[in-house]
């Protein structure tokens, strides 16, 4: 299908190994007690899955986008929440690494390699997709800048060593006047809300940040002021990648638990797989879940290969295809397995609270199809 | 389209008083506490709503009373499904002593239906009969003096507090069989609650039959005859499904209009972006549509005309209607509809179940099938 090399070969079964025997038996657990896993952010640490992408200077693998995308995709099949701690780990340090100074670079990537953790911070409860309608501003005030400003649903939010905060410098300048920080964790001025309870994804915590007279110091500021905005862009077609890769794990996980029930299940003096009903249900959904893989690697591969006109339309498209394919065959796998399948001793109901997250975050898919459609008839 | 009559009308706007001003403002904890709540099954009944199908000297209605049983349940279903749910499970227990009940059976049973407020389960589900329900295994043998019942009942909503069950057996005969179960019968074990997706605050239980010796008067109707007074159960209650998951449906769709309203992204209401309208014109549509299949269904149970086509269509509809319609209502709430401060991620959780039980839409659709092929004279077989 797609080759790899034996090192990628190595990591991806590495990665096998690690959800086997530390993740998939602690899925469901996870999930129930709605507790960040930091165990398992410690075997990502000593496991080297931290921050794969960055380049072995830093403490990475200098991993590409593809095989990232497959080591989400394969810890997805058990726990996209666990997933998601490496994604947002990922939105995290990406912009810093892709235009920080080296040293913002060397004073905070090594550690995102080794054990701490990073979060993306732009949503605030008035700017979801419409982001540019942000109120977060920093002032600059001599050798720091004033920051103030609320952030919500930030994953990795109040647990996150490290936070690449978006705000503006120049309101007027929309755009082009925002600008992208790094504050960290236990900095006068930053506050803690709450907690969000959610229907799914549990596990991986989502806060509310509270900027109160933060004091940045200019030397943290990512970039050149008004460059945050560009820098948000470039991240998130890379997050919508990995949004992509953790809906394509997710779907398999359920095709994977709908086939195996379905060969097992006897009525009507058969297996359930017998039926023609069962047969085109599963069909479609072993279907779909193919077609999203490829096109999930197909918008790794531009990544790769640095594509910029069409990135951003294939990481739009690979993200909307397959979390509506995650939400479509997790729900028919919980239909595929009945009553059992609406139960929590079974792991379809969980994938399928899973799989709403992913049609909504990262830019809802409404928003994935403006950007595609968008870009479609701008022509090439 | 349909009228109500004025004392129809004057019920329904009861129930819906009650169900905005009472039920509505307890919804979120009865799901976050996941806990069967007894008060609100004493207002169910207070009302008259776990009686519609008894007969009208044990508070039942004297007319339209699938019609007016799935309004209720609707109106109800909008503040709380968990709640609604009462509302069928009860009808469902109850429908084989009203339909094949003896004299002495249902004046010993109706008032403790009635003023008795006893809630009575429905036992036909078990571990490797579901959709399959002629592959059940439970037996009824016959002993001197009655019958003596084995078996394992499956996710029995209510299981866990109710006083009586109507259970579907196999006796001697090879046929199904129902009875009318006391559950503090010696040999009835109540297993566990199960955890489940939605309807949290609604009960269901395994429940097992070790050896329970019933006298001959528990056995509900003639011996043989327990499938196809099952299979008029279901033509009473589905159209109560469909109403159930119409309810869900509109609570849905009333929360994320509201909030499409409100919310203002690139300048203007959510609602005036066209992705956006266009979702809100297919809920609506497919709620009316919804609707009409429910009308069309009870109305001709009212009438004794054979509904179980239009039954089966109600129920498909509405639940997978109620599925696009709150997954939908999810998406538009964003972030938010994600999070446990809105109402929306429990209706889409409740929704799921809605395609699920009182027959898979799969079954639905195998029965519909057949009655198209049986209503154009073709075998459905």
């Amino acid at each position: 299908m797609i080759p790899l090399n034996d090192e990628q070969e190595m990591v991806l079964n590495t990665v096998r190994d690690v959800v086997r025997d530390r993740i998939a038996p602690r899925a469901a657990e996870i999930d129930s007690k709605d507790e960040f896993p930091w165990d398992i952010v410690e075997v990502y640490a000593q496991n080297g899955l931290l921050a794969p992408l960055l380049p072995e200077q830093y403490g990475g693998i200098g991993a590409e986008y593809l095989l990232f995308a497959m080591i989400i995709e394969e810890i997805s099949k058990a726990s996209p929440s666990a997933a998601l701690i490496l994604i947002a780990q990922a939105d995290g340090f990406l912009p810093i690494h892709s235009r920080g100074s080296d040293i913002l670079k060397e004073t905070y990537l090594p550690r995102l390699a080794s054990g701490s953790l990073s979060a993306f911070a732009a949503t605030e409860p008035g700017a979801g997709s419409d982001i540019l309608s942000m109120k977060t501003r920093a002032v600059p005030n001599g050798d720091h800048y004033v920051l103030d400003g609320r952030k919500c649903f930030i994953t990795n939010g109040s647990i996150a060593d490290v936070i690449t905060v978006f705000a503006y410098t120049n309101p007027a300048r929309k755009a082009k006047g925002m600008s992208a920080f790094v504050v960290e964790k236990g900095s006068a001025g930053l506050a803690y809300g709450k907690n969000e309870d959610k229907m799914g994804m549990r596990g991986s915590v989502n806060s509310e940040l509270i900027f109160e007279a933060l004091a940045v110091p200019v030397q943290n500021r990512v970039g050149e002021e008004g460059e945050g905005f560009a820098n948000m862009m470039e991240t998130l077609d890379g997050s919508r990648l990995f949004a992509a890769s953790q809906a394509v794990g997710l779907a398999q996980g359920a095709v994977d638990e709908a086939v195996g029930y379905a060969r097992e299940r006897v009525q009507f003096g058969g297996p359930i797989a017998s039926l023609q009903a069962i047969q085109f249900m599963v069909a479609d959904m072993v279907a779909y879940t193919e077609a999203a893989r490829m096109l999930t690697y197909r918008a790794a591969r531009l990544l790769d290969e640095g594509k910029k006109r069409q990135i951003t339309r294939f990481c739009a498209m690979a993200k909307f295809v397959a979390s509506d394919t995650a939400m479509k065959v997790t729900t028919d796998a919980v239909q595929v397995l009945g009553g059992y399948g609406y139960m929590k001793d079974f792991p379809v109901e969980r994938m399928m609270r899973d799989a709403k997250l992913i049609q909504l975050y990262t830019g809802t898919n409404q928003i994935m199809r403006l950007v595609a459609g968008r870009d479609i008839f701008r022509g090439d | 389209m349909w009228e109500l009559n004025s004392s129809q009308m004057l019920m329904l706007e009861s129930v819906r008083r009650m169900s905005r001003e009472v039920i509505a403002p307890a919804a979120a904890r009865i799901d976050r506490e996941g806990v069967f709540r007894t008060d609100m099954a004493d207002m169910l009944f207070e009302v008259g709503l776990l009686q519609i199908f008894l007969p009208p000297a044990y508070g039942g209605l004297e007319q339209d009373r699938c019609l007016m049983f799935c309004l209720c349940i609707e109106e109800v279903a909008r503040a709380c499904a968990s709640t609604a749910l009462n509302l069928i499970i009860q009808t469902a227990g109850l429908f084989p002593l009203v339909e094949a009940g003896s004299r002495e059976q249902q004046e010993k049973f109706f008032p403790r239906l009635s003023e008795g407020r006893e809630l009575i389960g429905y036992m036909v589900t078990e571990p490797e009969a579901g959709s399959d329900v002629a592959a059940l295994r439970s037996r009824a043998r016959s002993v001197e003096g009655g019958y003596v019942l084995d078996g394992t009942k499956n996710f029995v909503s209510n299981g866990g507090v109710c006083s009586l069950a109507s259970v579907l057996c196999r006796t001697d005969d090879g046929g199904l069989s129902f009875f009318v179960l006391e559950m503090e019968t010696e040999g009835v074990v109540r297993g566990k609650a199960e955890d489940k997706l939605g309807f949290r605050g609604s009960n269901t239980q395994q429940v097992f039959l070790e050896e329970v010796f019933l006298p001959s008067h528990c056995l509900v109707g003639e011996e043989g005859k327990g499938f196809e007074i099952a299979m008029r159960d279901f033509d009473a209650t589905r159209p109560g499904v469909a109403a159930l998951a119409l309810g869900i449906a509109e609570a849905a769709a009333d929360a994320a209009l509201r909030y499409a309203v409100e919310r203002r992204t690139f300048n203007k209401r959510l609602v005036d972006h066209q992705a956006i309208r266009f979702m809100v014109a297919d809920a609506w549509t497919s709620i009316e549509a919804g609707r009409g299949l429910i009308w069309r269904a009870a109305r001709d149970n009212d009438r004794g005309r054979k509904n179980t086509k239009l039954a089966s269509m109600a129920k498909c509809f509405c639940s997978d209607t109620a599925v696009r319609v709150a997954s939908d209502a999810v998406q538009i709430l964003g972030g938010y509809g994600y999070c446990k401060d809105y109402p929306v991620e429990r209706h889409y959780r409740d929704a799921k179940l809605t395609q699920i039980f009182e027959g898979a839409n799969q079954i639905q659709r195998i029965v519909i099938g057949r009655e198209i092929l049986k209503e154009e004279g073709r075998s459905g077989r």
